[in-house]
This record gives structure tokens, sequence and C-alpha cells, in this order.
């Protein structure tokens, strides 16, 4: 029982961290991105790449998928968005869907259409080396990835709370033609919340990753709606939200294998979210929120 | 001349193409040009069911495969397992799927701008996992096969050359349907609700029965294509109506550009043929797809026809011209939060 609380938080986690990445990103652009669950699958081959052919390390994979999921948002962003600034919303997400299907056939490309994992050796302490807190076993693995998100939202909410690019950050969220007036670049405002958002979705990929151990290129499609669904369920705008649903998700799946069929765990995620649009379409956080401040 | 000449006439491009349409098979030796083009016709009725919500109400519906393979499953099971003729599952798969377009439409309608996308974006993928997972009624991945060949009337629908002319007729009545449709009383409410819900609401026109008037609308075409679908190919899988399909159809929809009706035929007949023409580019292929969407909505974001209304009609003999459409934005989110916005109007 309590293994299944931890496999789900776990899981859930890593949804909290995606939907993190979506709902700062929403907060500050009020756009979707349909991309963003392949920016998560090229998070996760990066961490592929670098433990079969380099060394096997988890914070020089983290430190490596973070640079280049920042520098794919960025480019997602300008692409996607800047170009578009004053067409229909729709477009907009148009655009990414089509950046989606790109990004999906050049993974084929470069790795191949085939399911690929890191030979088993290289993971080993990683994934069955185990420690026992309280009576139960924890891997490090599991601690890694639990530790990993909690730092990610820890710096994150200190990041938007306590810098000055966070102060431009949530100024542009919450009116960006004021903040433009008040001198904030709010172009680059855009860049950096979706680059950076798009890193929080690079860093759950490796850590799902090797999780899991399973790379194919599809492997963000389904993931990347599940973030939504969390978001949705947390607010779209409210990070604490986010992350109270992504974990909520996680560890409501891990259960329903145990009650249910374990196929049906991925419709979990999707009917919370349908629920939640009819009965309170504002999500559980309602109203709070650190980025929700925006009177619109 | 009389008044019938003249509608002769002005109808006359219309005419000319339908007829071309019809005498077409006969110079068509390549069958796979043929299915090529049966295809098309499948998405053009899926684009104009979308385009009801998109282009006319102004909704972001995104997960329309879902009631496509609603009517696809319907129908695959109404005629293997309860021997119905096609022309009952057909129509049937039909009203079932507007009945899930209810079902969803009528708790979600509410919710405007991205929260009624990923609404409907949640409901395709439910359906497809459900498709996908209800292993003892529709067989998981391994999808129903043997679906029977309609048979219409006492004629047997057999070669690529009588499905085409079944598509063609199905095509035909859609265009035509929908034409008369949106042209009506009802058309006009869809799109002053588009421009301006408040209004429109001011002016009397109960908005909430319309949207879901529009929606089961929308989910009952797509089940007639997606029963037409399951008779052509005579198997259905999960894999045919997964949330990619969806955006295929949105994108289609976005490349035409939506409130009119010719821009959903154009952007499904290039949409369908593009891929196929360039299938020697083999993996390559997909990559012009995800191009063709990203560079058409940085160069024309409302889509080819998508700022005006166009009429194939002559307008020689019109008095004048009366348009409800100059000037429409394909969709304008506004507020893109919508209604339900944590912070309301406030």
């Amino acid at each position: 029982m309590l293994e299944q609380l931890i496999n789900g938080l776990t899981q859930g986690s890593v949804y909290a961290l995606l939907a993190l990445g979506f709902t700062i990103i929403f907060g500050t652009l009020r756009m979707v991105t349909f991309a963003h669950g392949e920016v998560f699958m090229g998070g996760a081959y990066v961490g592929l790449t670098l433990f079969t052919y380099l060394t096997p390390s988890l914070p020089l994979a983290l430190l490596v998928a973070a640079v280049v999921t920042f520098i794919m948002g960025a480019l997602i962003e300008i692409i996607a968005f800047r170009f578009l600034r004053n067409a229909p919303h729709f477009s907009s997400l148009l655009v990414t869907i089509g950046l989606s299907v790109i990004l999906i056939n050049l993974a084929q490309l470069i790795f191949g259409p085939e399911t690929r994992s890191i030979p088993p050796a290289l993971i080993e302490d990683l994934a069955f080396g185990e420690i026992q807190i309280f009576g139960f076993y924890v891997t490090y693995l599991q601690m890694a990835v639990l530790g990993v998100a909690i730092a990610m939202m820890v710096a994150t909410y200190f990041f938007i709370e306590h810098t000055p690019i966070g102060l431009a950050i949530r100024a542009t969220s919450q009116d960006h033609e004021a903040a433009y007036a008040m001198g904030v670049n709010v172009n680059r405002i855009f860049t950096l919340t979706f680059a950076v958002g798009s890193m929080m979705g690079g860093i759950a990929g490796v850590l799902i990753g090797l999780y899991y151990n399973v790379f194919y290129p599809t492997m963000g499609i389904l993931l990347g709606i599940k973030a939504f669904s969390a978001s949705v369920v947390g607010g779209l705008v409210s990070m604490p939200g986010a992350i109270i649903a992504g974990l909520t998700i996680g560890v409501i799946e891990s259960f329903a294998v145990d009650f249910w069929n374990a196929s049906y765990r991925h419709l979990v995620a999707f009917v919370f979210m349908i629920i939640i649009l009819v009965i309170r379409p504002a999500g559980i956080m309602g109203k709070s929120g650190p980025m929700s401040g925006r009177g619109d | 001349m009389t008044k019938m000449v003249k509608e002769l006439i002005a109808n006359s491009p219309l005419i000319g193409l339908l007829a071309l349409l019809l005498v077409i098979p006969g110079f068509i030796e390549n069958q796979y040009v043929l299915q090529v083009m049966i295809f098309v016709g499948i998405y053009i009725v899926l684009v104009l069911s979308l385009n009801l919500l998109n282009g006319y109400v102004g909704l972001l519906a995104i997960g329309h495969a879902a009631f496509y393979g609603i009517g696809a499953y319907a129908s695959a099971k109404l005629s293997i397992e309860l021997g119905f003729p096609f022309l009952l599952s057909f129509i049937l798969s039909g009203i079932i799927a507007g009945f899930f377009g209810f079902i969803l439409g009528r708790p979600t309608l509410r919710l405007t701008g991205i929260y009624l996308a990923l609404a409907t974006l949640g409901f395709n993928v439910i359906v497809w996992l459900i498709m996908l997972n209800w292993m003892d009624f529709t067989h998981g991945p391994l999808g129903i096969m043997d679906i029977p060949q309609p048979e219409l009337f006492g004629y047997k629908i057999e070669s690529r050359t009588d499905y085409y002319y079944l598509m063609l007729a199905f095509v035909v009545l859609t265009l035509f349907s929908i034409h008369r449709l949106v042209s009506s009383r009802f058309g006009r409410a869809l799109v002053a609700i588009r421009e301006d819900e408040l209004a429109a609401e001011a002016s009397g026109i109960d908005t909430t029965r319309y949207k879901v008037q529009a929606f089961i609308l929308a989910a009952f075409y797509a089940g007639l294509a997606g029963s037409f679908y399951a008779h052509f190919v005579k198997y259905v899988s999960p894999d045919s109506f997964t949330h990619m399909e969806s955006f295929s159809i949105l994108a289609m929809l976005a490349l035409g550009g939506g409130g009119n009706l010719l821009g959903p035929v154009v952007g499904a007949s290039i949409l369908t043929v593009v891929p196929e023409a360039f299938r020697f580019l083999d993996e390559y292929r997909m990559f012009m797809y995800g191009g063709i969407l990203v560079v058409m909505m940085l160069v024309r974001p409302m889509g080819i026809f998508g700022a005006s209304s166009y009429s194939f009609r002559l307008k020689l003999f019109d008095e004048k011209e009366k348009s409800y459409d100059k000037g429409d934005k394909f969709i304008d989110l506004g507020d893109d939060t919508g209604g339900k916005t944590p912070e309301g109007s406030a």
C-alpha cells in the first residue's frame, strides 16, 4: 500500500513537473502549446544518448537535457508565437501541432522508430539500489525522481517570486501591455518563460525515461496531454494547483491499477479533467496562486 | 429568360464541376487514385462538420475524431452483430454519434476557448482509450474486421467505382444540407454567436441551445463519415481515431479556412492528396505535413479562404448579395481564457 503510494507520488511528481511547465507557459502567454510532449520526448532522448554513449551520470544528463530543451522551447516560442503575435490564437495552436509532428518525425529519423532502452547494466545501481525508510523500500531512482522534481518546483517558485526576472514574468502575466509600458521587454520575457517551461518538460523527460527505461518517438503524446489535464485540473494558471493536481493524478493512477483494470489507468487524468471542467472550471485551486493575478 | 434558366446559368460552374466529378471515374484506370479520391470525400465531410463548430460558431473543438470513431464502431457493430442493412446502420451511427455529441456538448458548452478545446481533446483520448481497452466490445487493438460491404436497394457496392459514386452522393448531400443549414435562420444565429455572444443573447438567441444543436449536428455528420469509412475499409481499429487524426482534420480546416464551405473542401483535398503524392518520400512525408501546417499558418493565419465567404455561383443576375461574413475572422478567441476564468469578468 505504502509502496503503491510512493510509486504514485514518483509518477505524479513528474506529471506535476510537466504540468508546472505547461502552467508557467499558459500563465504568461495565455496560449497553449501542443509541442510540450515532444519537448519532453526530446529531453528523454538526450538522457538516453548521454547514458548510452557517454557516461551514465544523472546530473550531467539533467544539465544537458535542460540546456537542449531550453533552446528547443525558445525556438518553438519564436516560430509559433512571436511570428503570430497578432494572428488568431488558433494559428499558434496549429503551428505547435505542426512542430510536434515535425519533432516526432525528427526523432524517428535520428533514433529510429523502434522502442529503445539504456543497457540495463548502466543504470543498475540507480534503478535497483534500494534504501529502507520507515520500514519500506524506495529505489535510488525513485528518490532521485522525487528529489529532482521537488527541487525544480522549489527553484521555479523562487525564480518566479524572488528574482527580478521573475517579477518581470509576473508583471507580463498580469498585463503584458502594462508591463511593456513599464519597460519590460515583453517579447524576451515570453521567450524566456516558454524556454523555462520547456526546460521543465525536458527534465521530466530524463526522469521518466530513466524510470521506465523505454524510449520511443511518440512517448510524449499521451504524457503531454496528461500534463494538460493536470494543468487544467489545477486551474491552468496556478502553480500550486498544477503540482497538487499532478501528484493527485499520479497517486490515483497508481491505485487504479490495484482496484481496476491496469490498462484503464490512463483514463484517470482525462476523466478527472472533464469532471473538473464541468463542475469547477477554475480548477481545484480557484482564485489563489502566484500566477493567477491577471484580471481578464 | 425564365427564372429557372437564370438559375441554371448562374449555377453553371457548380453543375459543370459536378458533371466532371460524375464522369471522372471513367477516365481513371488506377484504382489507387480512386481510393485517394474516396478518402478526400470522407475528409471533406469531416472537415465540413467540424467547420460548423469551429468556423461558424467560433468554438474551438479539437477532438472530432472521437465522433468519427464512434460512428465507425457503431456502424461496424450494428451491421455485423445485428445484421442491419447499410442504410440503417449508416443513419443510426450518425444518430449515435450525435447522441454522444449531446452528452459531451450539454455540460461542456458553457466553457469557451481553450477550456472547451481541452475538454473535447480529453473526450477524444477517453474514447480512444476505451476502444483500445474494452476487449469484449471493441476487440481492443485488434479492431473489428470483416465489416460487410454496403448494399443499396439490392445493388451491392463492391468496386472502387461503386464506392466513389456512393461517396460522391454522400459528399453532395452533406454539402447541400450544410449549405441549407448555414444559410437558414439557424446558420445566421450561429454566426451571430461567433461574432458577439452577448449581443446574440440580447437579441433573443438561446445561445446554449444553438451551440448544443450545432455540436450534435457536427457529431452526426462525423458519425456518418465514420460509418462510410468502416464500410469502405471494412476494418476499424482504435489507431484510426486518435487525437492525431483530430489534429489532421483541424489542420485541413485551418489550411482551407473556416466559416465558409469552399475552404473545408479545398483544405481536405490538399491535405489528403499532397501526402499521398509525396509517398515516395517515405519517412520524410510527415515532415512535409508538419511543414505545410507551420508555413501555411505563418503566411496566411486565416487559411486559404478564411477571410470571407465564397460561392461558385455566377453573380450575373443577382441583385445584391447580402453578406453576413464580410471581414470575419476565422476564429476569435479574444479573451482566450473564456467566460470561466478564475477571476470571472472582473
